[in-house]
């Protein structure tokens, strides 16, 4: 094939846009649940099962998972773009960072609605 | 200011005849009326004239000088040579190819400036005068229209170092603010679409090495965030 350059793939705003709002949801729910802790009775298990069994705790650490996997997509991306030259290797590397967030999202909620 | 002698450490690669680069040591004697850097580099271009560097207006216009002067980017001719820390560290600007000593490939870096089109774009027929501004659109432009290419932001730019041929660059989106800015300008649209890609606009991780070594007292990293700002306002 011959070696074209092209660039213009017309995406990037909403990515970039969504990095800044999971980071500010992020920074708001770490806030939140450092003061939950804080205002615990008591550092035990039962006392953690009883704060994470309330449906609202547990919305808001869903949505704190969905904001870090994909804030981590968005960084991790940038850095197979900023620093791996070839297309094959950085596809094989989009996909397996792709594949680990998604994983790791159902394993967190596997871990909240266990609780 | 009497007569001094400078000590200098100069980056040296003629690929005819070196198998590599070295730095080479290298000390010259000043006179009294030697300001700037660039007065000290024409004075060790006599003494060793196998030394190349480019220059030209040596007022800061031409930008024709920039070079690394002891690890940060500047122009020669506007960098008082007494104020430097000896000895004075002369390097390539960083991220291009060497053609020789301090003189560097600005290809790949014109071709950025080149694909933002730095141009008035305005398909309507020319007014008998000029196409008008109010003071307040016109006011827009300052810190933009002042840019002279010297290349100073972009080779300091790590975004640039890795991704030269896709990422434009500190300068080259300076410059495409300063059109999309332009109120006489009627290709706002095709501007923001040409810059809406993850490398030519979102490889800037607003590192702002380009506001410490511009020359001019730019701001390429304000231009970029109002390049930004425009995109999310058309998009929401």
């Amino acid at each position: 094939m011959v070696n074209r350059h092209a660039v213009g793939a017309h995406y990037g705003l909403k990515d970039w846009l969504a990095q800044r709002a999971t980071a500010i949801y992020m920074a708001l729910f770490t806030l939140f649940f450092a003061v939950c802790t804080l205002c615990m009775p008591e550092f035990s298990y039962p006392a953690w099962v009883e704060f994470l069994a309330s449906p609202s705790v547990r919305f808001f650490a869903f949505l704190f998972v969905l904001s870090l996997c994909y804030h981590a997509w968005i960084g991790v991306r940038d850095i197979w773009m900023d620093y791996v030259k070839p297309a094959g290797a950085r596809l094989a590397l989009h996909l397996v960072t792709l594949f680990l967030l998604i994983g790791y999202a159902g394993w967190a909620v596997h871990i909240l609605w266990r609780l | 200011m009497s007569k001094r002698t400078v000590q200098f450490k100069i980056y040296r690669y003629d690929p005819d005849k070196d198998a590599a680069p070295y730095m080479q040591d290298i000390s010259v004697e000043l006179e009294p009326a030697d300001k700037k850097l660039l007065d000290a580099m024409v004075r060790l271009k006599a003494k060793d004239d196998s030394l190349s560097f480019r220059r030209s207006c040596r007022e800061g216009v031409c930008g024709s000088d920039a070079i690394n002067i002891n690890g940060k980017n500047g122009l020669a001719c506007l960098t008082d040579v007494d104020d430097l820390k000896q000895p004075v560290v002369l390097r390539p600007l960083p991220g291009l190819p060497v053609i020789r000593d301090l003189i560097v490939d600005m290809t790949q870096f014109f071709k950025q400036y080149h694909s933002i089109k730095p141009y008035l774009i305005n398909d309507d027929p020319p007014p008998e005068r000029e196409r008008l501004q109010s003071p307040e659109e016109r006011e827009e432009l300052n810190g933009l229209y002042e840019c002279i290419l010297c290349a100073c932001c972009s080779t300091a730019c790590p975004s640039f170092w890795w991704n030269p041929d896709k990422f434009v660059g500190p300068s080259g989106l300076l410059n495409a603010y300063r059109f999309i800015a332009d109120t006489r300008d009627q290709a706002i649209n095709e501007r923001l679409d040409n810059l809406e890609d993850p490398y030519r606009l979102f490889r800037c991780h607003t590192i702002m090495n380009c506001i410490d070594v511009c020359p001019k007292s730019l701001n390429p990293t304000r231009a970029i965030g109002k390049i930004k700002d425009l995109m999310v306002r058309r998009a929401i």
